[in-house]
């Protein structure tokens, strides 16, 4: 009734291409982008921010990243762990060389170095792909992460070779350390993921995006059509590095607020970023938002349920964590292949024939 | 589709956490699943069988019963981080995270809080300077104490001359295994040793090569920093390229039950450091029996009861009942806050007399805390396996470590902190 296209009239070309074609639709969007940002942070605490948002939204960032390189460009990567460090880091070392610049600086700019790094190991896609460049980035993954564990430069010589984040402010108010309240976190974190989920979802419905398509779909065949291969892959490595080190240095520097390489960075976290994209749903900006919800929040709201609720002992109830997780997982993607996203787009197929399914 | 996102609408109702409640709460932030569960699980045990111990045959602390809620952090910042969020809003007293990686993030988060943290034998080593660290105790002993007293002790071994032996030091790649560096570097430009690094990376299953390389060196005497399953491993591996076991030394998180019986005969003779006494000979154990073994009352599977691990989670819950016994007689009531509760760690002092009255005589060395020294004396004993009868032996007195070489150490430590905070210093 409510989903449908009748009576959306659109007179130009700009109303035509526009991402959200259906009224219903547009509206939800300006809902759900109006509680984000006007009523979300006056209502939020401490407990809400680092268990629940701040997480949430720093993995879609993430997410995102990793779906342009292996959702839309058809690069499977396995470094993303390697990448989100390399952001962390590279925020830290800004942070404590240059400590009057506004920190939004130093995450931009730990993005741009990041991306650096990211087509500088993106280069073996030129030559291999599939399960030969999956191989490379897991090198570049363990490289990575040896590298800043060996090196006392990267973490200042300190002598337990963690990074901690100093206080550092925006407009007066902390947005690390400490004493950030919970509200800026969680609104430093939103503005910079909507920022670039809107970015993504114009470069990728762009010239860009769809050079990107074309090499993942058949590659031989887009360079016949004039698809540059260097420039597409190429381009799709920095842009998803540059979200994957954006992500990596909110997470050090916001969310976490000290870090150990291998711990914070170690291939699980590649393996935990690769899941979200396939279960979100590969190829699409809605996939990252719900499969990084699904795998940061799921386990969080079964444990308040199993312990907090239900009061059973913590193990048992860590361990049933993992295997609901683990057995949800199969079964999504045995009943939807194709993610989150597809269901949710089978769903609004079928909104828009309802009442009426033939 | 709709009734998905009811479900998902009822479900996040359910996310908020527990009411608070009037009595003291002092969480456990513990891990029973995971690599690090070796250790995770008895220290877990006893830590609550202790709290439960004074519920039962004391009703409490000064007439306040105590609430230890668990938490499962799996050894895993992230949720280390959840752990603490969703207790802090209970009113929690004092946190003891048995992580040196979730010790690192929470150490700026309790300050911002007022909550105190308490980390005997891990976490920062420099917070022994309460000077800059206000709410972070450390006492009795840290991993620089305990890297000190290792040396000291082969020095006593080889008539006071280290001169020209080599020193392997098998760390676990992290914050914790790295501690230990600085104080060995420093301490072989002081006694000229060789000091050889040999990282295992998490979680220290696999450890072939480093072994390996250590029967190319043949080093003297080989320390270990590790902890879960890393233990059991490398002295398996020891083990297995024949190393005499005597001169094997593992820091006190590498001397539990759990890391030596797997190797079976072939870890007889390993040694550690540790922090207390082992075994059962104290009056405590009759107590912990009757009322919290025999009665059913046992925290986890109940099997840990007496471990060595076991008793040094019972030995923290010790102190930190200690020092909300202490705060409840400066402020003069029985429901202290986290605030009133750092006071009471600042003036905490355990004689002998007082151990002997809590049914531990000559089990921990006594320290004595001030608004400066959060790091206590240090001291540490040394225990050798036995697996013939399957038993930890004391074989030294408590050996003081080297302050001559540890206070300038923690002093720079503390201070660069302190500078990269802009924390001004305490106690004038």
């Amino acid at each position: 009734m409510l989903y449908r296209e009748a009576g959306d009239f659109k007179t130009t070309y700009v109303a035509d291409s526009q991402t959200f074609p259906i009224k219903f639709d547009r509206i939800r969007y300006y809902i759900v982008v109006a509680i984000a940002f006007g009523v979300i942070p006056f209502v939020i605490d401490d407990y809400w921010a680092n268990a629940v948002f701040v997480p949430f939204l720093i993995y879609a960032i993430a997410a995102i990243g990793l779906n342009i390189l292996t959702g839309y460009c058809g690069q499977v990567s396995l470094g993303t762990g390697g990448f989100m460090a390399v952001g962390a880091y590279a925020c830290y070392k800004l942070m404590t060389a240059m400590p009057d610049v506004p920190i939004i600086v130093h995450v931009l700019l730990a993005g741009l170095i990041t991306a650096f790094v990211g087509v500088l190991f993106g280069l073996p896609s030129l030559r291999i792909k599939g399960f030969y460049l999956a191989v490379a980035t897991l090198a570049a993954q363990f490289f990575l992460v040896w590298l800043f564990n060996k090196v006392p430069w990267f973490f200042n010589y300190s002598a337990s070779g963690q990074i901690t984040a100093p206080e550092r402010s925006l407009f007066g108010i902390a947005v690390t350390g400490a004493s950030t309240p919970a509200w800026a976190k969680y609104l430093f974190c939103l503005i910079i993921l909507f920022t670039l989920a809107w970015l993504a979802r114009n470069l990728t419905r762009g010239s860009v995006g769809r050079r990107w398509m074309a090499i993942r779909d058949m590659d031989i065949a887009a360079e016949i059509i004039g698809v540059n291969p260097l420039t597409a892959k190429l381009s799709a490595f920095a842009v998803s590095s540059f979200y994957i080190g954006i992500a990596g240095a909110l997470f050090f520097t916001v969310y976490l607020g000290a870090v150990e390489v291998g711990e914070a960075f170690g291939i699980q976290k590649s393996f935990l970023v690769l899941f979200m994209v396939i279960i979100g749903g590969l190829g699409s900006i809605f996939g990252s938002f719900a499969g990084a919800a699904f795998l940061v929040l799921l386990p969080v709201l079964l444990k308040n349920v199993l312990v907090g609720r239900l009061g059973w002992p913590t193990d048992l109830a860590a361990n049933l964590e993992l295997i609901i997780v683990g057995g949800l997982i199969i079964i999504f993607l045995i009943v939807e292949p194709h993610g989150l996203n597809q269901l949710w787009r089978v769903a609004k197929e079928k909104l828009r024939l309802w009442p009426f399914p033939h | 589709m709709k009734k998905m996102l009811a479900a998902f609408a009822a479900a996040t109702m359910l996310m908020s956490s527990m009411p608070a409640s009037a009595d003291l709460i002092v969480p456990n932030l513990s891990y029973r699943t995971g690599p690090y569960a070796p250790g995770g699980i008895p220290y877990a045990d006893g830590f609550n069988d202790y709290f439960t111990l004074l519920n039962e045959r004391d009703g409490g602390i000064g007439g306040e019963k105590i609430q230890v809620p668990e938490c499962e952090t799996a050894y895993n910042t992230e949720k280390g981080v959840e752990c603490y969020e969703a207790t802090k809003g209970q009113g929690a007293l004092v946190y003891n995270p048995l992580s040196t990686g979730i010790t690192y993030q929470l150490i700026p988060k309790v300050s911002a809080d007022g909550i105190p943290l308490y980390t005997p034998g891990y976490g920062r080593t420099s917070a022994a300077n309460g000077k800059v660290f206000e709410w972070v105790f450390n006492y009795p002993a840290n991993y620089w104490d305990g890297a000190s007293v290792a040396i000291r002790y082969l020095l006593d071994q080889n008539g006071g001359d280290l001169k020209g032996k080599k020193i392997a030091l098998v760390y676990h790649n992290s914050a914790y295994g790295k501690e230990p560096i600085r104080t060995l570097t420093e301490l072989s430009k002081k006694h000229g040793y060789d000091l050889l690094q040999i990282p295992v990376d998490h979680p220290g299953q696999e450890q072939k090569s480093q072994w390996l390389q250590i029967r190319r060196e043949k080093p003297d005497y080989v320390l270990m920093w590790g902890w879960g399953v890393m233990n059991a491993v490398a002295i398996q591996e020891a083990a297995n390229i024949n190393y005499p076991m005597e001169n094997f030394i593992g820091v006190w998180w590498s001397g539990s039950e759990n890391d030596v019986l797997p190797a079976g005969m072939g870890a007889n003779g390993y040694k550690s450091l540790a922090m207390h006494g082992t075994g059962m000979d104290y009056p405590l154990y009759g107590d912990l029996k009757k009322y919290v073994i025999d009665a059913g009352k046992a925290s986890g599977a109940g099997d840990q009861f007496g471990s060595v691990l076991y008793s040094r989670g019972m030995y923290a819950a010790l102190v930190i009942s200690e020092a909300i016994r202490k705060a409840q007689q400066i402020t003069g009531k029985s429901n202290i806050t986290a605030a009133d509760l750092r006071d009471g760690f600042e003036q905490l002092e355990i004689t002998e007399a007082r151990m002997t009255e809590l049914g531990l005589p000559k089990f921990g060395q006594p320290f004595k805390a001030s608004c400066s020294d959060h790091g206590g004396p240090g001291a540490a004993l040394l225990q050798q396996w036995d697996a013939s009868a399957k038993k930890w032996n004391l074989i030294t007195d408590f050996i003081a470590p080297d302050d001559e070489v540890l206070t300038p150490l923690i002093m720079e430590d503390s201070a660069a902190y302190a500078a990269e905070n802009k924390i001004a210093e305490r106690c004038k």
